[in-house]
């Protein structure tokens, strides 16, 4: 972009062109297509996501079937079934809430996680390899950073009422002592979203994939899973394990989520380090998702 | 004279070292109906993406609709249609809503949209394929859905990129015969072919492009009039043969052309160099007297066929 200053007239051009331009375009045609990009390059991540949202619909009963689904199934499995184990065992050994309650706002942050990893992963290098839809939103007056920035607030339509959903059972499953607990909902979407722009991110790098995707699940996001002190304690890992969980944001996610559910104790600075990191995590893989896709879609 | 849609002077974009746009000029007016005929690898695409504002120049002037693309790239596309290469329609959705949802990436209101769908729906003669998933629509068929997505923002400048590529040839035809109606309706139509029969039936004007440059530019007929003769008869004596035998038709026609399954004859009289070849005492295996064409022109400009 150039960055001389150009005195332009003409009220539509208000606002949404600064900057461009050495000398005010003054025939009609170009007045005309002024007029015309001022709705697109302002609301554009909308429509990107208006798009997105309803290709999901494509297999929103898979979406349904799991918002409703795994709720249930990990609430009841681990939550009431491990849980009649780990209650008797552990119950006078410091634990201060049921195991219900420990782990639940953990699987509501790894629920997040879950849907991220779908919805940032395969569909990101379909959209640019296999059908190859970003490059058609391209030629349309959308750029590149609105179909970063519609393809994360697409998945937000359906990772937040997933999460309310999922949250609304632990209710029901009686998990949620703290009053202030539905902030574990904005705990559990932030966590998933910090995954989902680093992982967005990086597929946004991939030509081809020979295997990467599944590798980096397979070898990434499940040991997240497991070491993120999502079913114990991180201080139950040996110390020399412990950094894994530091440095996931799993981990983070879920620490604060178990601040907000049932008070969880730690200290303040833990709680702020806990919400920057995540931020961290987001906005570096945000930044670095608009930059990859600008850089690949202007070939 | 209006003003030009597009101007593009000593337009180059470089890959490292390799200038797959090699500073052409060119500009194309109001209404007109544009080619770049060229084989594969020609940069046409390229430049076409360029004009499409989604491809950075490395240098030259590049101004359509007298905004410059570094500057203006949404407001330019939001004026442009643009059919690529290869279909990138939504598979996820069905036949029209692709239109609709295209639609809306303009700024358009819903219920202009919708309405328009349905008008474009007909144009592309796909009412019956409305619900349709786009995997289950032939080559063709998602060819013309793609051009009625092109059009769902009323565009001023249509850029085709080898609009018939890869389709049959009755498919072809119905292309031809809906992008014809759109030249009539005064639609700037940019395109981009490596068929010589396209470029004759739907270009007023074109350019011959070859690695990256412009090497002629002319409407059709006026192509085939400064650069090639008004018949060419072709003969065949084998592919052993051809080469041998060339030599004996020095001075016969205006100039010929010895391709390895044939040989070109150019002339305004085909029949009268067929019948100087067979008193040389040469019976060629096959023979035809037609019509120069553009496929001509590139010949005689590169030395090299279209389609290699």
């Amino acid at each position: 972009m150039s960055g001389t200053e150009s005195p332009r007239g003409g009220s539509v051009a208000a606002g949404s062109a600064s900057g461009r331009g050495a000398q005010g375009p003054q025939s009609e045609m170009a007045r005309a297509a002024i007029a015309a990009g001022t709705l697109p390059r302002r609301w554009g991540a909308l429509y990107v996501a208006e798009h997105r949202t309803r290709s999901m619909a494509a297999y929103k009963g898979t979406i349904i079937a799991t918002g409703i689904g795994n709720p249930v199934v990990y609430l009841f499995a681990l939550g009431v079934g491990l849980a009649t184990l780990v209650d008797a065992n552990v119950g006078g050994a410091g634990a201060t809430v049921s195991y219900l309650t420990f782990v639940a706002p953990a699987l509501l942050a790894s629920a997040a996680v879950t849907i991220a990893t779908e919805e940032f992963s395969y569909p990101i290098l379909g959209a640019f390899k296999w059908n190859p839809t970003f490059f058609a939103i391209n030629a349309s007056p959308i750029s590149p950073r609105q179909i970063v920035d519609g393809q994360m607030l697409s998945v937000l339509v359906r990772m937040v009422p997933s999460c309310i959903v999922y949250f609304l059972f632990m209710l029901v499953f009686g998990a949620v002592p703290s009053p202030i607990g539905w902030l574990s909902i904005l705990a559990a979407v932030a966590t998933g979203m910090a995954v989902g722009a680093v992982l967005m991110s990086y597929v946004s790098t991939l030509q081809t994939d020979s295997g990467q995707i599944a590798l980096l699940m397979r070898f990434g996001l499940t040991p997240m899973f497991l070491f993120s002190g999502t079913f114990f304690p991180l201080a139950q890992l040996p110390a020399y394990l412990q950094w894994i969980g530091w440095i996931s944001p799993l981990w983070h996610g879920t620490e604060l989520g178990r601040v907000f559910s049932y008070g969880a104790p730690e200290p303040i600075w833990l709680t702020v380090a806990h919400v920057l990191y995540l931020a961290a995590w987001f906005v570096f893989g945000w930044l670095a998702s608009r930059r990859v896709t600008a850089r690949r879609l202007n070939k | 004279m209006p003003a030009p849609v597009i101007v593009a002077s000593d337009l180059t974009k470089k890959y490292k070292d390799f200038a797959a746009v090699d500073g052409i000029s060119f500009e194309v007016a109001p209404g007109e109906s544009f080619g770049l005929l060229g084989p594969n690898g020609a940069g046409k695409s390229t430049t076409m993406r360029m004009v499409g504002a989604v491809s950075t120049r490395t240098s030259g002037d590049l101004r359509i609709l007298d905004l410059d693309p570094n500057d203006y790239g949404p407001e330019i596309r939001s004026q442009l249609g643009v059919v690529p290469q290869a279909d990138n329609l939504d598979v996820e959705l069905k036949a029209r809503d692709n239109l609709v949802v295209y639609g809306r990436y303009f700024g358009l209101p819903r219920k202009v949209v919708q309405q328009r769908a349905d008008e474009l729906m007909a144009f592309a003669q796909l009412e019956d394929k409305v619900k349709a998933k786009v995997d289950d629509l032939s080559g063709g068929m998602k060819r013309r859905l793609t051009i009625a997505r092109a059009l769902i923002n009323d565009p001023r400048i249509l850029l085709l990129d080898e609009p018939t590529t890869g389709l049959d040839p009755q498919a072809r035809h119905i292309l031809w015969d809906r992008l014809f109606r759109l030249k009539e309706q005064g639609t700037t139509l940019v395109l981009t072919t490596h068929y010589m029969d396209e470029a004759e039936q739907l270009c007023d004007r074109l350019v011959v492009v070859d690695k990256g440059s412009i090497m002629a530019e002319g409407s059709p007929a006026a192509l085939i009039r400064q650069y090639s003769s008004r018949e060419v008869l072709e003969v065949r004596f084998g592919s052993d043969r051809n080469e041998q035998v060339a030599e004996q038709l020095a001075g016969i026609g205006e100039r010929v052309e010895v391709l390895p399954d044939r040989i070109l004859v150019y002339s305004e009289d085909g029949e009268a160099e067929l019948n100087h070849i067979t008193e040389l005492g040469l019976h060629p295996l096959t023979s035809l007297v037609r019509r120069s064409s553009l496929e001509d022109v590139f010949l005689r400009l590169t030395g090299r066929s279209l389609i290699e």
